[in-house]
């Protein structure tokens, strides 16, 4: 081999070493973006709703009123007969196989959504309106195109004579496509189309703000202690250890502590977001002292011998010198604690957050869903429309991460000083 | 009523505060004496004896309220003449009691129930007026304490800084205590696991089957019984899931990881970095819920149907579609770490390189890595415990069926999968079904810990060679 042939050769070789770290890079950020546009293009759909235009009379006759009633009554009377006789009217059927397939076009809860429109409406009494009911899981699908309509008739949950039904309302434009309020407004449901993650909203706010309010001032005070007053010595050095190890145990073990201390020894509620709540302070812990000590490590021993040098006590110079320039770093690291801990599922199926819960929690001692936990669920469900509603739960609860890392970045470049 | 009391706390340390500052400002001037700290200390010193004690005994009595009432009712079913129960079933209607008295009970009412409601109503309401009576006085006295020390124009500032001092130091033993609930909670569920089943047929046991033992009491069957339970329990195939989900997630994330690191160390422009770094560490950002929810709906799927082609079998829910997703999750891990470990090689040890004539890819081989080696395999061995504690990936993707197998093909399971499926759902504590999870928990916890200690071992060695 001639010496340029050598040098070649390790030139090439260099150019692919530098390929290879290229394609790498290359290759984690396309995951990245192929997993976003997968849930992304699955779950945005989920933001919409199908409902099919239904014409309403609200005689008295039909609802069984009195005139002139009060707002009591609306809530109790029934809706059920005016409903069906509605929907009924939306297309010519014969029979009761036929009746059958025109009413399951809709989802259950047509009477309720009757109804609350009515109560909200007073109005309308002895008026005609139209109203948009919501349509069933089935159809909904259909119209977002994601239905496999060509499929032979015994493989498909929707009839042909429901496919023809559902064409004919398309060309009287009849079915429309509105923005999904059931989506942020419900609880829990079996139906995909009734579904909504109001409830794991709710418990995932109720379960952060619990862990934030356990897991920020005990950081924060602990850091400032191993960072400022521990003397170095066994107990220390104990603790230390104690706090790099629970950073780096799997978070199951946390859920598995819930569930024998909290859940058993000290009887606390299961399934709610203060057990959640608790547990997820304890794993954050170690995860925000870390960083909270290193950023009053950052602050120089200079602020600390200054104030010392005029008079100051070694818990003054700590606590109105190093603490306050050591705050904007605490506060980030504790967001993105709190970030981790807000996606965070598999200690909350253990205190068992898995439950079905279709109310939303009014407070932190309900049974309750969370955003993550909501995801799990619904993933393993069957039905289609749970795909959609998966992905845009997703999107929301990634949205929120987001946001908390952005509010993160910003405050360390905002408060971020050189020394 | 908590919340009140913690209103009620919250008010009397702030006029205690007040009250403090001012009353020290009193004694100073009508006694003309010089004051021995900051007159606010004196006001913190009150608030504190104010606060303290009292929030303790909250605390305190929080924890213990509910077992307290819980044991006293459950006294009362257990001297009940007509019906002899079992702890279970004694648990049983204390719910039921508990819920009535909530006024959420459907089902039927029995006398007992509604007697037992009446009862938990009026502990209740003792509990609370006996809670408040004691906490009125802790503060009344407390705070005739502080007030006759603060006459004495003590130092103030001294013991305040001292208390404050302790409740730092408090607050950072919750790390131990964290740690020591942990090994309590699985120990002793784990203990009583292997009273009944041998710890060695545990761990070397190769089928893995606990639907099996639906047995609640070991004690109580028969020989052939007791054999069947000794053989449901062998974690072995668990392990080795569990390590064979891990391996392939390491052959993903440990090249592209490492090759990452190593551009972004050595190659990237500052623009490149500055753009790429914080896209790669978004995929430590994500849930691993989403990560199991794409692995499930969209990876587990695709290699069914690309084996399908193939004329493979390959089950939807393969391990290398799990592995092959964890590895994703885990390449920022490796990245960042080995981009951190490569950045603190001397720059010295590089120019030595150059200046021989080494190529930069040269340089890296033979110089960089060799140097940073143990902190390479830090940083991969605790992306490696990251990937045997994984949860959710595998219990959404992986399979539940325990195979010994090494087809990456089919499925398999893992420790954490078996974990969240015997905890999920109705469980009855104290049947060896449900403590083999607190069994499995523990040995998680320690492959982790054992893990993590080596890891740190190298990585601080590391640091210590160049530092």
């Amino acid at each position: 081999m001639t010496k340029e042939e050598r040098i070649k050769k390790r030139y090439n070789a260099e150019k692919r070493f530098k390929l290879y770290g290229i394609t790498s890079v290359v290759l984690a950020i396309l995951f990245v973006v192929f997993l976003i546009h997968v849930i992304f293009s699955k779950g945005s759909s989920a933001f919409q709703k199908t409902t099919i235009n239904v014409e309403l009379n609200f005689t008295l006759d039909s609802l069984y009123l009195d005139p002139n009633p009060s707002k009591d009554d609306l809530e109790n009377v029934e809706y059920y007969d005016l409903a069906i006789e509605s929907l009924l009217k939306v297309y010519q059927v014969n029979g009761l196989k036929e009746e059958k397939a025109l009413i399951n076009l809709f989802s259950p809860d047509y009477e309720y959504e009757v109804r609350d429109f009515l109560i909200k409406n007073p109005e309308f009494i002895n008026k005609k309106t139209i109203l948009k009911l919501t349509a069933s899981d089935d159809i909904d699908q259909l119209h977002k195109g994601n239905y496999p309509r060509h499929l032979p008739e015994d493989r498909r949950r929707i009839n042909d004579f429901q496919l023809m039904m559902y064409d004919k309302l398309v060309e009287q434009n009849k079915i429309d496509k509105i923005f999904n309020n059931y989506l942020f407004q419900k609880g829990d449901s079996r139906n995909p189309e009734l579904a909504g993650i109001g409830g794991a909203l709710v418990g995932s706010f109720f379960t952060i703000i619990i862990t934030l309010l356990l897991s920020f001032p005990i950081a924060i005070f602990a850091s400032i202690y191993l960072e400022e007053f521990a003397p170095k010595n066994r107990v220390t050095d104990f603790i230390e250890i104690n706090i790099n190890n629970l950073a780096a145990v799997p978070s199951i073990v946390f859920g598995l502590l819930g569930l024998g201390i909290l859940l058993s020894t000290f009887d606390l509620p299961r399934s709610t977001p203060l057990v959640a709540g608790i547990t997820l302070a304890l794993m954050t812990l170690p995860r925000i002292i870390i960083p909270c000590r290193a950023s009053l490590k950052a602050v120089p021993p200079s602020i600390r011998e200054g104030a010392l040098a005029v008079g100051a006590s070694k818990v003054q110079s700590v606590m109105h010198h190093v603490v306050p320039l050591a705050i904007p770093g605490t506060l980030s690291g504790t967001i993105i604690g709190l970030a981790q801990a807000l996606g965070e599922t598999a200690p909350l199926i253990l205190i068992g957050m898995v439950a079905f819960v279709v109310d939303i929690p009014s407070i932190p001692t309900d049974p309750s869903a969370s955003l993550p936990v909501q995801v799990y669920l619904w993933s393993e469900q069957a039905e289609r429309g749970f795909v959609e509603k998966t992905s845009a739960t997703i999107m929301i609860l990634l949205s929120f991460l987001i946001t908390l890392n952005f509010i993160a970045v910003y405050l360390r470049q905002k408060f971020e000083r050189k020394w | 009523m908590n919340l009140v009391i913690l209103i009620l706390i919250g008010i009397f340390s702030y006029t205690s505060f007040i009250y403090g500052r001012s009353r020290i400002k009193k004694i100073t001037t009508s006694q003309s004496i010089k004051i021995n700290a900051l007159p606010n200390y004196y006001g913190y010193y009150l608030a504190l004896w104010c606060a303290l004690p009292s929030l303790i005994i909250l605390l305190v009595w929080s924890i213990f309220e509910a077992s307290i009432i819980k044991g006293l009712i459950s006294q009362t079913l257990s001297q009940n003449e007509l019906n002899v129960y079992t702890s279970d079933q004694i648990n049983l209607i204390y719910q039921k009691i508990v819920s009535l008295y909530n006024g959420n009970f459907s089902g039927t009412i029995t006398n007992e129930i509604k007697q037992g409601a009446e009862d938990y109503k009026s502990f209740l309401s003792i509990a609370q007026s006996s809670k408040v009576v004691l906490l009125l006085s802790t503060a009344i006295l407390t705070i005739t304490y502080g007030i006759k020390r603060i006459s004495k124009n003590n130092k103030a500032r001294h013991d305040v800084e001292k208390i404050l001092t302790g409740l730092l130091f408090v607050c950072s033993l919750v790390a131990i205590l964290t740690t020591l609930g942990i090994i309590f909670s699985l120990l002793f569920e784990s203990i009583k696991f292997f009273s009944a089943i041998n710890i060695f047929d545990f761990l070397f046991g190769t089928s893995w089957s606990p639907q099996r033992a639906f047995v609640r009491d070991a004690s109580a069957i028969s020989a052939e019984e007791y054999a069947d339970l000794k053989n449901a329990f062998g974690s072995v195939p668990l392990f080795a899931g569990t390590a064979f989900i891990a391996l392939i997630a390491m052959t993903v994330a440990v090249p592209i990881g490492l090759f990452s690191g190593i551009y972004m160390a050595e190659y990237a422009s500052i623009k490149v970095r500055k753009f790429s770094k914080p896209i790669i560490e978004i995929l430590a950002g994500i849930p691993t819920v989403v990560y199991g929810f794409f692995a499930a709906l969209t990876v587990g799927p695709f290699f069914r149907e690309f084996g399908e082609k193939l004329g493979l079998e390959v089950s939807s829910e393969s391990a290398l579609a799990a592995g092959l997703v964890m590895g994703v999750m885990i390449i920022p891990y490796v990245s960042s770490l080995s981009d951190d470990v490569i950045n603190a090689v001397p720059q010295s040890l590089r120019d030595g390189s150059y200046a021989v004539g080494a190529t930069k890819s040269e340089t890296i081989k033979r110089v960089v890595i060799p140097a940073a080696l143990p902190g390479i395999v830090g940083s991969i061995l605790l992306a490696v415990s990251r990937a045997i504690g994984e949860t959710m990936i595998v219990v959404m993707a992986a399979g539940l069926a325990a195979n010994l197998t090494i087809n990456p093909l089919e499925s398999t399971t893992t420790i954490t999968t078996q974990i969240v499926m015997l905890l999920v759902g109705d469980q009855e504590f104290d049947s060896p079904k449900t403590q083999s999870a607190f069994a499995l928990g523990l040995t998680l916890f320690f492959a982790t810990l054992i893990l993590n200690y080596i890891a740190l071992r190298f990585v601080k060695k590391y640091r210590e060679k160049y530092d």
